[in-house]
């Protein structure tokens, strides 16, 4: 138990070092936390933040914004700041479970290519098979891939999902192969592996534990790019029916097809100011937990402040760096990419 | 090392041998695609067409898997793209297309290049300090900007306040002079004809800005972590010592060597870019295939135009494996470190 309180709290120093670096990583997180909480409130005990239920009318048709509805109505009396409240917590969650089932399918993959990439044996052909076609499905830009998807299997939450999930998992695969390749050859590696731990343990244990937290950083980021595809596809017109699902992107796509944007703008601009700001709050926290974890700028961060003190378990990090750093020295496009992306 | 004209050679036939994989996966990704749609492709590809072409059609479908690739090869090769349901041929319409979308493009890439690169310098000169953290707002604001919103703010609200115009690539409809390349500006240029040239590079403006803005992070972000990465080298710092202004160690000798790393922002952003002309040209009457994409997937509740769609998402992706190879082949050339053979 104590054990297990010490390790939270180390944690939460480490949280607070992280967000403490770059004042704007402090913003989004604060931001996220909100957006959360209110998704939460939403989910549960909706009517603490607003007084109409989803797809409920007003008597109040075509306001504009005012202390009453702040981001205004539409034709059917429908308040938009409602609706964008409703929408949250269904994006959130169209969101989280294409950027996970892509972290958990794409992942796994990344890792067998990685971790057994010896030419000639069972694992050195099936990495090379993954990815060959993980190469093929990057090539297209995701958007578009999703469209033509979007297109074939009609409309609704579902197909949506599998839609953009069908383009999302690659760019899974090829993180954590790269960081897969990066630590597989670490001294920590190469000593469990003397001391006779299996294969799978090794997997599972050590380098799985290692890879998660560039790709944590990612997934931070990755909330947003989904939402922004997402409603890409609802404003293309292939998302799903709103007013009866709440969905941001089919919404701004209901009141754009309606030709309100001109004469009722707010209807248009609510729930695109919900999706900015949800995007940009992950973003700005997913960014600065990058800057945080790249190398790169850690040294530059530690020079600035002036803090270099130099214990041994930072002088070991330090060389940890150095040698993941040459181990990803980009010799060409592709590493390079994927060393940055 | 191998950096000899003869060299050279070997190093871009490699990559183009290496390209046939990847276009005969693209290939069989469409050709999975023309399969996917549904239960019955042919009713849901021509709902309106007469016997004879169902039974052809039907006809086709019942051929072995492997017959039938091979025919839909044979036919992109010469070609023959398939058609709308009102019989429009797809080919000719996305080769009209292509130059338009190929101007928008290069047009954002450049804004991209003028207006990103030189943020990511001040980015990664006042590391950590406010100049840093506008850059990065800057940046990430346009990330989290859905496309079509930053598209139809552009052009609903600020077109009118600059004066700018938001649809179309001229004024009038038909330019008095011969169109050679199908890019407004550049035949505009070719013809020189000045006032026509400034219609031309007005109408660009708006549909250019908006696709630059919203992919304008990737290219700061990796100009500012590569020169991070640069700055405390020694050979900055004796530029430094040797008494050159601030600016000239900076631009002239830091970024030339951080911009070799930049060169893959090419192939990182063609998805991005190219993805991004389906709504931008949509919503500014752009004559290009993202247009036509928009249409032929459907978008605005329209009839979609299965054959169009797969042609065009396949062009796409041709795209990005071009920008890929040419951001690789630039990568070699510029970075002594590359061994050629």
């Amino acid at each position: 138990m104590a054990e297990r309180a010490r390790r939270i709290g180390r944690s939460a120093i480490l949280l607070w070092r992280v967000l403490r670096a770059n004042p704007l990583t402090l913003v989004g997180f604060v931001i996220v936390v909100l957006i959360a909480g209110t998704a939460v409130i939403m989910v549960s005990v909706p009517h603490l933040l607003t007084s109409y239920g989803v797809d409920q009318g007003t008597v109040d048709y075509h306001q504009s914004p005012s202390w009453h509805h702040l981001f205004g109505t539409d034709g059917n009396g429908l308040d938009i700041f409602s609706m964008v409240l409703y929408g949250l917590p269904v994006d959130l969650a169209i969101a989280f479970a294409i950027a996970g089932v892509a972290l958990l399918g794409g992942g796994a993959l990344g890792l067998i290519a990685g971790f057994w990439d010896r030419p000639g044996t069972a694992g050195g052909i099936a990495s090379v098979v993954i990815m060959r076609i993980t190469d093929i499905f990057l090539s297209f830009p995701s958007l578009i891939l999703a469209l033509a998807i979007a297109v074939s299997l009609g409309r609704g939450v579902w197909q949506l999902v599998v839609a953009v999930l069908l383009t999302w998992w690659p760019f899974y695969v090829r993180l954590v192969r790269g960081e897969t390749l990066a630590v597989k050859h670490l001294p920590y590696v190469m000593a469990a592996r003397a001391a006779g731990v299996t294969e799978g343990r090794i997997v599972l244990r050590h380098v799985v534990r290692n890879v998660l937290e560039p790709v944590i950083v990612y997934f931070t980021l990755d909330i947003g790019t989904v939402l922004v595809t997402l409603s890409t596809i609802g404003y293309v017109g292939l998302g799903v029916n709103y007013p009866t699902t709440p969905e941001w992107g089919s919404m701004i796509s209901y009141y754009q097809g309606a030709g309100l944007i001109t004469s009722y703008p707010w209807t248009v601009l609510g729930p695109g100011l919900a999706i900015f700001i949800t995007v940009l709050a992950f973003s700005l926290l997913g960014d600065g937990l990058r800057d945080v974890l790249d190398p790169r700028s850690r040294r530059v961060l530690a020079g600035n402040a002036g803090r270099s003190s130099t214990s041994p378990a930072e002088q070991e990090e330090a060389a940890e760096e150095v040698q993941q750093e040459v181990l990803e020295l980009p010799t060409n496009v592709p590493a390079a990419q994927e060393a940055l992306s | 090392m191998g950096r000899s004209p003869s060299d050279l050679a070997v190093f871009v036939g490699k990559r183009l041998v290496q390209l046939i994989p990847v276009l005969i996966g693209i290939t069989i990704l469409t050709f999975v695609f023309t399969h996917l749609s549904a239960v019955n492709p042919c009713a849901q590809w021509f709902p309106h067409a007469d016997k004879t072409t169902l039974a052809n059609c039907q006809h086709q479908f019942n051929q072995p898997l492997v017959t039938q690739y091979l025919q839909y090869v044979n036919n992109l090769l010469h070609g023959n793209w398939g058609a709308s349901v009102s019989a429009v041929a797809v080919y000719p319409q996305i080769a009209a297309g292509l130059p338009a979308t190929l101007e928008l493009v290069f047009a954002a890439l450049f804004l991209m290049i003028v207006i990103g690169i030189p943020l990511g310098v001040i980015a990664a000169q006042s590391s950590g300090r406010w100049p840093d953290h506008l850059v990065r707002i800057f940046y990430l604001s346009g990330w989290a900007t859905p496309t079509y919103l930053g598209a139809v703010i552009a052009a609903i609200f600020i077109a009118p306040y600059l004066g700018l115009p938001s649809h179309g690539e001229y004024t009038g409809l038909v330019p008095p002079f011969k169109q050679y390349t199908h890019m407004s500006v550049v035949d505009a240029l070719l013809a020189g004809n000045l006032p026509w040239t400034v219609d031309a590079i007005s109408h660009l403006i708006l549909p250019a800005t908006t696709l630059a803005f919203i992919n304008m992070g990737i290219a700061t972000r990796m100009t500012r972590s590569s020169m991070l990465e640069v700055i405390p080298l020694d050979y900055v710092k004796s530029a430094r010592m040797k008494g050159l202004s601030e600016f000239w160690v900076l631009y002239k000798h830091a970024l030339r060597n951080s911009l070799i790393t930049t060169t893959t922002v090419l192939g990182v952003t063609a998805g991005g870019l190219l993805a991004g002309t389906v709504v931008i040209e949509k919503v500014f009457g752009w004559p290009g295939i993202g247009a036509y994409a928009y249409t032929a997937i459907g978008g605005g509740g329209a009839a979609p135009n299965f054959d169009g769609a797969v042609a065009v998402v396949a062009v796409f992706a041709v795209g990005v494996v071009v920008a890929n190879l040419i951001a690789d082949i630039l990568y070699g050339l510029l970075d002594p470190r590359v061994d050629w053979r």
